[in-house]
């Protein structure tokens, strides 16, 4: 049975899990999401120092010199990125290391010091301990989590044309920097109140991955927000209750592993955007490239004797073009069930009527296809689209009417056979 | 941004032609502008006056600042000096006159919005802080993207268009912005011939309803064809004005320097021009 105190800490975690799933999403879409690691490292040095002047570990105090220091981490990346030369990454380099070096060297100095010994208990910060949670560390999360939303609710829009296209944004009147402020403020608030829980060190990874993995399986910004909260929840709670059944486990590494499996997942298993998907539609297009080019194979090999239509053998097909054995019988046998083809008594392949038009059309599609290619050099679509050339149809008919003029001047236009 | 959607809603809803008093003030006026980035100039004394709606080709060498000059006029890059006007006021005054399309390169064709999300960002302008865009607006989205046809592809992510279906879609986000004023950066980079004849018939349109649009353009031999105006820019302004005008060897020389295989381009392009005046 969950017992109040678990109950506690499983409520504080999963809230704080949906914050950083919701402000996440618009971190990383803005690109904003190494900044939330530099924010978190430099957060170290800001939690030592308030431990140091009040002498004792008050956590609103500590949270509070953890985000003074952490916002002036994000102000000298900034600082750095626009009077200097250094570029954006370097900065964040930078200022990650030398702040959370700060950190280690004056955890490690408070650590030493008899009047406070252990008490400080600053080591927990690094990589995170949710046991000790308290009810009025979940009213805190609760009320970050909830000015988050609020904001984004509010000023969805807003946000949305900022992150999609800040420029644009900006020439309509939309204060751009006034609004990424606002997102670094929601970063920065969810980053610091999950210190305590997740630790400096790990606290970026509960930004980025419930978004990274929600970005997989959706392509509207609404739903990748929804679902990038409800994968941050997830992974909060999971991550609790497995770090609070092995009492060594800090909690930081356990919800990034936790994390990592919804990550892995989306990325093999979402539909179309992932791994196993990709894979099922480039084979699926390399096998109608296939048979396209067995058909036009087809039609050059008849072409001469037309408007004569033979049986052709497999062997005079398989030296037209220099292709696996296979594959050609693969595709001549897919051919032949689609009714294209037919088998003659000896073995030989004879075009069907319905056949004959398809093959004309594959060919007249596919040479329409490479005279455009050859004439306009740019082409937009893919390399399926321009080996179909289904995208002739699309164009103007003038244009496709003047390309088949030049077929039929050089007597390279299609024609069907004996119907 | 307090406007409403009907203060500036033509009589019917497809015309572009908004409002159509001659303007008393020069669409645009650029006055001495200078842009420097790390110190190195990049536009330099730039004197450029539109005085009514014209449709414009700003040309030059790579490096010679097109792109920036856009930029500048839109103050998304600071102005070392200088200064802008718009129907002779600033431009923090006259947003709602400015439609804007950006450079390719500048977007995340990953992110997740649709096409129909992308034109509705159009109609953010008049719809100002907090409200969100409603029917009215979707309809008026669909029908900006029905002008450019690709409204067929409303629902699709933007990453899944092709680079002319693309362009298409920014274009008609700009035209959902019911400027009075375009400014497009290379709207016909990458596009194949089907689309970059759909988007300067637009222009054409456009300018016909008295609009002015600004292109950045980077192909010498359609300038003639195309443009009423041309800005020959070389980090100066070489020259401007109309097209059969300031088009000339010479100015062209001036712009170009030594630059030869470009000026075979040029030499083509002007030949065209001699041909089809």
């Amino acid at each position: 049975m969950i017992n109040y105190n678990t109950m506690i800490v499983l409520v504080g975690a999963s809230l704080l899990g949906a914050s950083s799933g919701l402000v996440g999403a618009f971190a990383v879409l803005r690109r904003r999401a190494l900044a939330g690691d530099a924010l978190a490292h430099a957060a170290l040095p800001g939690l030592c120092l308030a431990f140091l002047v009040l002498g004792e570990r008050n956590l609103s105090a500590m949270l509070f010199g953890a985000f003074l220091t952490g916002l002036l981490g994000i102000s000298v990346v900034s600082g750095l990125r626009h009077t200097t030369r250094i570029k954006e990454d370097a900065a964040i380099g930078i200022v990650l290391s030398v702040f959370y070096g700060a950190g280690i060297a004056l955890s490690s100095f408070i650590q030493k010091q008899t009047a406070f010994g252990s008490k400080a208990g600053l080591h927990t910060y690094i990589l995170g301990k949710t046991a000790g949670m308290i009810l009025a560390d979940v009213y805190l999360i609760g009320a970050a989590s909830l000015f988050c939303l609020l904001l984004i609710l509010v000023l969805y829009k807003e946000f949305k044309v900022v992150a999609f296209d800040s420029g644009f944004a900006s020439v309509q009147g939309w204060p751009s920097v006034l609004i990424d402020l606002l997102l670094m403020a929601m970063i920065a608030v969810t980053v610091v109140i999950g210190l305590p829980a997740v630790g400096v060190v790990m606290m970026a990874a509960l930004l980025i991955i419930p978004a990274a993995s929600a970005r997989f399986w959706t392509d509207r910004l609404g739903p990748m927000l929804g679902l990038s909260s409800l994968f941050g929840l997830t992974i909060g709670a999971v991550g609790t209750l497995m770090s609070a059944s092995f009492s060594r486990l800090p909690a930081g590494p356990v919800i990034v592993m936790a994390g990592t499996i919804v990550f892995l997942v989306s990325l093999l298993a979402a539909p179309r955007r992932g791994i196993v998907a990709r894979q099922l539609s480039a084979r699926r297009e390399r096998r109608q490239m296939a048979l396209r080019a067995t058909c036009r194979a087809l039609y050059e090999l008849l072409e001469a004797e037309l408007p004569q239509v033979r049986p052709l053998e497999f062997d005079e097909i398989l030296s037209h073009k220099s292709w696996q054995r296979q594959e050609l019988a693969a595709c001549l046998t897919q051919l032949e069930k689609e009714g294209v083809i037919s088998r003659t008594a000896i073995g030989a392949f004879l075009l069907t009527e319905q056949g004959q038009k398809q093959v004309v059309e594959t060919v007249r599609l596919r040479r329409l296809s490479e005279l455009y290619q050859h004439q306009y050099g740019s082409f937009e679509g893919t390399l399926d689209e321009l080996d179909a050339g289904t995208f002739i149809e699309e164009l103007p008919r003038e244009l496709v009417a003047t390309l088949e003029e030049e077929l039929k001047s050089s007597g390279r236009f299609p024609a069907a056979g004996a119907v | 941004m307090t406007a409403q959607v009907g203060d500036r809603a033509p009589a019917s809803e497809t015309d572009l032609s908004g409002d159509s008093s001659p303007p008393v003030q020069p669409v645009l006026d650029v006055h001495d502008v200078t842009v420097a980035y790390h110190r190195k100039p990049v536009l330099w004394d730039i004197d450029l006056t539109i005085p009514t709606p014209r449709l414009v080709g700003i040309v030059g060498p790579n490096g010679a600042g097109k792109s920036t000059l856009i930029k500048a006029i839109l103050g998304l890059v600071p102005i070392a000096s200088g200064g802008v006007r718009i129907f002779g006021e600033e431009l923090s005054r006259q947003r709602r006159l400015i439609g804007y399309v950006p450079q390719r390169e500048s977007i995340d064709w990953d992110f997740p919005v649709s096409v129909l999300d992308v034109v509705l960002m159009g109609t953010y302008g008049e719809l100002g802080w907090l409200r969100r865009p409603g029917r009215k607006q979707r309809a008026w989205a669909m029908q900006c993207l029905e002008k450019v046809g690709v409204a067929d592809l409303a629902r699709r992510q933007i990453g899944q268009l092709s680079g002319g279906q693309q362009q298409r879609v920014f274009l008609a986000r700009a035209l959902a912005q019911r400027a009075q004023i375009y400014f497009m950066d290379e709207p016909t980079a990458g596009v194949d011939a089907a689309t970059e004849q759909v988007v300067f018939d637009l222009l054409r349109e456009l300018r016909q309803a008295e609009k002015t649009v600004l292109v950045v353009h980077h192909d010498l031999r359609t300038v003639s064809r195309y443009f009423d105006d041309v800005v020959l820019l070389n980090m100066r302004l070489v020259a401007s004005g109309p097209v059969e005008q300031v088009f000339t060897p010479q100015n062209l020389q001036k712009a170009y320097g030594g630059r030869l295989a470009i000026l075979e381009d040029a030499g083509e392009a002007l030949r065209v021009q001699e041909r089809s005046a």
